[in-house]
């Protein structure tokens, strides 16, 4: 049985579905992150998890017990929130003794409980601090060890890193898959950010508009979108609208207006005439001179229309004869040559057959 | 140069306000308390020709004397200190819960529901006073009710106007407001992500309201209560109104001293102890603040 389930849950604000019909189940000892644009109703969600916020619909059950009318303070649920809301009129070592306070431990058993949560989150020595007197990684820290310390069964973060530095953020989330592996609790983070996402967690469920669009491995949702919204939101990701113009065996042909067919991977439940899109990672799509054909590619001419150089990888957005515009990698680890194309360069692009998802709409 | 032009520019209107208003008339104070009472009311002149012709600079300390040698004013400012204390712990338990109810309802509200706290001040202090003579006196429904409710425990009837119980709730009254308005500007700011947090971590509402909400209100406590019991302190037109003889407070008896005993000097030594404590009290809360701010 699962740690968490989410049955068909529903939740509105006057006209506004936030939330619409979401089922998830989260296991022990995962790693789950909740992933979306803003306004997707992730945020409602973990709410409603915690507590704060009810289900119009549907229900939440954490370790088979149903949550329905259990305040907060009464589910072993604890929060990690985005401004960390550490209570500033209270030392480092207050904040953290917080939960254990309100449970009415002994102060001796607190005061143990609470250095020991410190040197988990490496923070020996802080504890007569006040969070005014931290850098925002060790609030963080803080936040985090105050949250874990009664040892909830679930532990929810909303964006926790979302206001530190790109350099900080990366060490942050080594840091919690660290700590997540060692305490052994379920994680469920909500986060905005693809690449954290990708990085952190055990499974993914990508959301927009108060629906769940797909739940996966972080390496299935991005080899294997499952729409469109996932396909774009995840990565970059090249869109060509197209059509099933014939399938055959384990192939199909697709035409796309303006090229010519493409071919692909025959996916499941795909009949002739139906109408979507074709996503192709631009790593996958190969760029040269002249590239040698080859059945089981995709070939086409183009002109560099733009580049991006990124450092390790160079980003070519190749225009094709219909106008569309492909974007392909390239990696700069190519001895000698920093980059290989101008704008307004000739070019051809290919990309295996296996490489491009149909998507149908 | 211009920095410092601009600093004296800022900082001179203020300055002079207060030396002109302040400064200078306890200044003026502290000399009268020294000085001898004149025969018709005032001072008596500073140098008089004595009777044998020789000059007499008439500076005393009988006046701090009396004070001391009489334990009568110690009691008064007793008294008046506590129904100051009274009246401040009153505010504070009756402006908390508004002061969050308006700080919690919706912001389109806020303003509203400021203005009604201030509203009161819009008439005259004394009209609204008298206002409370008439709801305290004998024959209101205000005091029949009241004493209807203590007849249903075989008790009284009391008298509410000319007691001290009628001096508190005019103090009450009308220092109300400004207990309210510091402790909404400091509620108001406070981050509602820290009550979900405490919520979270296992605080029932009780725990969140004495661990949160009341720990990082204390600044504001402390301005609405210097705000609140300074002025109380010192008033004499409410025991003059609703305290009768028994109500009586230590401003009072100033306000005697230089209008019906003509006592200039010996007002002027009330004044000052008056000042003293109050300034003492204001600083002593003003330490307090400045110490729960600097953690908030």
């Amino acid at each position: 049985m699962a740690l968490l389930e989410i049955r068909d849950v529903t939740r509105r604000f006057g006209d506004f579905v936030a939330v619409d019909r979401v089922t998830l189940s989260i296991q022990a000892g995962e790693f789950f992150c909740l992933l979306g644009p803003s306004g997707c109703g992730k945020t409602t969600l973990l709410r409603m998890v915690a507590g704060f916020d009810a289900p119009d619909g549907g229900g939440i059950s954490l370790d088979g017990m149903d949550m329905s009318g259990v305040p907060p303070e009464r589910r072993s649920v604890h929060t990690v929130f985005q401004s960390y809301a550490l209570f500033p009129h209270m030392t480092v070592a207050d904040n953290v003794g917080f939960p254990l306070k309100m449970a009415r431990l002994p102060p001796p058993e607190i005061k143990a409980r609470v250095d020991a949560a410190l040197e988990d989150v490496s923070l020996e020595g802080f504890a007569g601090r006040y969070p005014n007197e931290l850098s925002g990684g060790q609030r963080q820290r803080v936040a985090v060890a105050r949250a874990l310390i009664n040892r909830p069964k679930l532990l929810l973060l909303d964006e926790p890193l979302a206001a530190l530095d790109a350099k900080l953020k990366e060490r942050m989330q080594l840091e919690l898959i660290t700590l997540q592996k060692e305490v052994g609790i379920a994680f469920i983070y909500v986060t905005h950010d693809q690449q954290e996402a990708l990085a952190l967690s055990h499974r993914i469920a990508v959301m927009n508009h108060g629906r769940v669009e797909q739940t996966d491995e972080p390496s299935k949702i991005y080899s294997f979108p499952k729409n469109r919204f996932v396909a774009d939101f995840i990565g970059t990701c090249n869109i060509l609208d197209a059509r099933v113009a014939r399938v055959d065996g384990g192939r199909m042909q697709l035409q796309i207006e303006g090229l010519g067919e493409v071919a692909a991977l025959r996916t499941d439940s795909t009949a002739t005439g139906a109408k979507g899109v074709l996503a192709l990672r631009p790593e996958q799509v190969a760029i040269g001179e002249q590239l040698a054909p080859n059945t089981d590619e995709n070939h086409f001419a183009g002109k560099v229309f733009d580049f991006l150089y990124l450092g390790d990888v160079t980003v070519y957005v190749v225009e094709l004869p219909n106008g569309s515009r492909v974007e392909a990698m390239l990696p700069n680890s190519a001895p000698g040559r920093a980059k290989f194309f101008e704008a307004g360069d000739s070019v051809e692009i290919s990309w295996r057959i296996d490489a491009g998802r149909f998507l149908t709409d | 140069m211009s920095r410092r032009l601009n600093l004296w520019l800022i900082s001179g209107p203020p300055l002079v306000y207060l030396l002109v208003f302040f400064a200078i008339p306890t200044l003026i104070m502290v000399l009268a308390s020294f000085r001898l009472p004149g025969e018709f009311g005032g001072l008596a002149p500073l140098v008089e020709r004595g009777d044998d012709g020789a000059r007499v600079i008439n500076l005393t300390l009988e006046n701090y004397q009396r004070f001391f040698s009489d334990a009568l004013y110690a009691e008064l400012f007793l008294k008046s200190f506590w129904y100051a204390v009274v009246t401040t712990f009153l505010c504070l338990a009756i402006a908390f819960p508004l002061a969050l109810l308006i700080a919690r309802s919706p912001r389109s509200h806020r303003d509203l529901l400021v203005l009604l706290v201030i509203l009161p001040f819009w008439s005259n202090f004394l009209i609204r006073v008298y206002a409370w003579m008439i709801i305290l006196g004998p024959q209101s429904v205000f005091a029949g009710t009241f004493n209807a409710f203590l007849h249903l425990f075989g008790m009284g009837p009391v008298r509410l106007l000319f007691t001290p119980f009628g001096v508190v709730i005019g103090l009450v009254y009308v220092h109300l407001p400004f207990m309210v308005l510091p402790l909404y500007a400091n509620l108001e700011k406070h981050d509602p992500a820290l009550l979900d947090a405490a919520q979270d971590l296992g605080a029932n509402g009780w725990q969140r309201f004495w661990r949160v909400t009341f720990p990082l209100a204390l600044p504001g406590v402390f301005a609405g209560a210097a705000l609140v019991f300074i002025p109380a302190f010192g008033i004499f037109a409410i025991p003059d109104l609703l305290g009768g003889t028994s109500g009586i407070m230590i401003g009072n008896v100033i306000k005697q001293q230089f209008l019906d005993t003509r006592d200039w000097p010996f007002g002027s030594v009330l004044s000052m102890v008056l000042t003293v404590v109050a300034v003492g009290l204001a600083g002593l809360a003003a330490w307090y603040a400045r110490r729960a701010r600097a953690l908030a």
